[in-house]
């Protein structure tokens, strides 16, 4: 009988893949000795809300942004701007960065969702490179291709972030929000509108679902994630500057999401992280590491085109211990083997 | 008019002609394909240089350039076709349009490798060879160049409506645009079509950097990005699939950006035709040339 075991809780157990990597995630970082791996540590943080924003588009709905560092520009600048005019704390900023993102994604998605989803890409590109100039040429709001210097360091409740293992542990707390967040949407009502849409957009409409209105609502969270993004890396590298948001860093996440994969939640993470490993692992390939994004997405494309770990979903879950199957043993289900 | 105003028209008719010619190109290919390329504007800059190193090293002739620019992109057309389309065939639409862009930066970096990320350009002794008259009109001086551009814009249109119009090719290339699979059962070689199409659009499109680059005697790396996004703007605001409607809406928007400039924005331009697209897609999603119905890619 079971009695005689100690007995855990089942939410633990049933948890205990996500819980461990978790808790990996989060033990290994202070032994680091090098702050520079931390800080590479930190980016692909920051690279993987981004990609995972991106994945809500591409990944799940099937539309495809090619201009996502807009978004994550407009977080960047709003947060930076809203910090440090309006003195807002930084908890405020960012949540306003996150806002204000969505906000100029319902602006781009409005008009152009009501059209074939070609339009929405041509409009993204498109905004992308005309944000580029505006952010370079409003001198008197954005201070031009000059940058904003001295964003202050977050600062939560009164907590003033310092040195670089604190910024990874607040990456990794939003990383985690992302991914939970993105986890609960998915698996609600939301997400299943969201994939029958990719799946068969016409039997999506004839089964209810207003497909124009959650393409909107996908495309103005996907702009509220890579917001946080934004407001993030500016409070992190202190420094912005539109040179940091070029075409080109949208090209980079459509990269990593073609390399890690799309259509689940580990995908990617795992791209962003391997695209950012790959050319810091090879110091010589640092010159070149555009022609390794370029080239990833043609190999991708042509070879493997859901990516690395796309198509499937994964299950972290210790389903032995999950309390799904466990309900199915209470309906004394004969045929199921003894657990 | 005044002939400040004539001026400004002119510069805005050089313009939009250029434009005009990159919106024709990216028009063929969807009109054909029903499928978006995004190494539009790079096939365009690997024309200019084409240009430019045949000038700068070769020999000093506008026609010499065109026709190694003309081989070049052709080629490079067919390459871009066979990697992102034609070994793509049944995939969706984001595949092959994610290959594009693989092939964009691909060759934007291999520029800046070649040519180096700065900015280049043909000694003016060398352009002044190609031809220096200016021919007064109204009071107004219209230089050489621009009549090159205009003139050379004009002649490929007259091309081209000639080739869709009037030859064999011309009638396949328009009957796979109406119907592709109806076309296919006819007993058109579907893959040769979609690769002629391809070649005729990047051809365009490497013409028209030549003229760019010599225009303004400037030549870099990124110079595709932004002369991409506006073939877009012009084909989109054109209809997509309409190729009279790609000429108007090329020229319309050369001339809006130029009179933007003259009435102090200039370095909003790029933001004023960017603008000036998505007004056309609220207003008119079809477009000014596509009627009510708006273009599909296939799969739609």
């Amino acid at each position: 009988m079971r009695s005689s075991r100690i007995r855990f809780p089942k939410f633990l157990l049933a948890n205990a893949p996500v819980l461990s990597i978790i808790a990996v995630l989060a033990a290994v970082p202070p032994f680091i000795t090098n702050m520079y791996y931390v800080q590479v540590l930190v980016f692909i943080g920051i690279y993987a809300i981004l990609t995972l924003s991106l994945n809500l588009l591409n990944g799940y709905v099937g539309l495809l942004s090619i201009g996502h560092a807009a978004f994550y520009a407009i977080g960047a600048y709003a947060s930076a701007k809203l910090s440090m005019e309006l003195g807002l704390p930084w908890v405020l900023a960012l949540a306003g960065a996150g806002a204000i993102a969505g906000f100029f994604g319902y602006l781009i998605a409005k008009p152009t969702l009501r059209l074939s989803g070609i339009y929405l890409t041509l409009v993204t590109l498109g905004f992308n490179m005309i944000l580029f100039l505006v952010l370079q040429n409003w001198m008197s709001f954005t201070n031009g291709p000059l940058g904003i210097m001295d964003v202050p360091p977050p600062s939560i409740f009164g907590f003033v972030l310092s040195s670089r293992l604190q910024y990874y542990y607040l990456i990794l707390a939003l990383v985690l929000l992302t991914v939970l967040s993105m986890h609960r949407l998915m698996t609600c009502r939301f997400g299943r509108a969201l994939t029958a849409i990719r799946e068969n957009e016409l039997a999506a409409e004839a089964t209810g679902v207003d497909t124009t209105r959650y393409k909107i609502q996908a495309f103005v969270l996907a702009a509220f994630y890579a917001g946080i993004a934004g407001s993030f890396y500016a409070h992190f590298v202190k420094y912005i500057s539109p040179d940091s948001f070029t075409i080109n860093e949208s090209f980079i996440l459509l990269a990593m999401l073609a390399f890690g994969g799309q259509g689940n939640l580990i995908g990617p993470i795992v791209g962003a992280a391997a695209l950012i490993l790959i050319p810091e692992a090879f110091r010589p390939l640092q010159e070149y590491r555009m022609f390794v994004y370029g080239g990833v997405l043609i190999v991708m494309m042509l070879v493997r085109r859901q990516g690395l770990l796309g198509g499937r979903s994964y299950s972290l879950r210790w389903t032995r211990f999950d309390s799904a199957p466990a309900r199915i043993y209470e309906r004394g289900d004969k045929f199921l083997p003894e657990g | 008019m005044p002939s400040f105003l004539f001026d400004q028209f002119i510069n805005g008719l050089t313009q939009g002609s250029v434009y005009a010619l990159l919106a024709l190109g990216f028009t063929m290919i969807f009109g054909t394909l029903r499928m978006v390329t995004f190494a539009h504007g790079e096939v365009y800059m690997m024309g200019a240089y084409m240009g430019f190193e045949i000038i700068r090293l070769l020999y000093p002739s506008f026609l010499l350039a065109l026709l190694a620019a003309l081989v070049a992109t052709a080629m490079l057309g067919i390459v871009v076709e066979l990697l992102a389309f034609h070994f793509l065939r049944n995939a969706p639409h984001a595949t092959s349009l994610l290959v594009t862009i693989g092939i964009s930066i691909l060759l934007v970096n291999l520029a800046q490798k070649i040519w180096g990320p700065e900015t280049q350009s043909i000694p003016f002794g060398r352009i002044d060879q190609l031809g220096n008259f200016e021919i007064e009109i109204a009071g107004v001086y219209i230089t050489f160049l621009q009549i090159a551009v205009l003139g050379v814009t004009v002649l490929l249109m007259l091309v081209l409506y000639f080739v869709i119009n009037r030859t064999k090719l011309g009638m396949v290339i328009r009957a796979m645009a109406q119907d592709y699979e109806a076309a296919s059962a006819m007993g058109v070689n579907v893959n040769v079509i979609y690769m002629a199409a391809f070649a005729i659009g990047s051809m365009l499109g490497g013409v028209a950097g030549v003229l760019v680059g010599v225009y303004y005697n400037m030549f870099y790396p990124t110079m595709g990005g932004i002369y991409g996004l506006k073939a877009f703007s012009a084909s989109v605001v054109g209809g997509l699939t309409s190729l009279p409607g790609a000429v108007v809406a090329g020229l319309l928007i050369g001339l809006v950006e130029t009179f933007s400039v003259e009435f102090g924005a200039s370095n909003f331009r790029h933001v004023f035709s960017f603008v000036f697209m998505i007004l056309i897609l609220l207003l008119r999603p079809g477009g000014l040339f596509g009627g009510k119905e708006m273009a599909h890619t296939r799969g739609d």
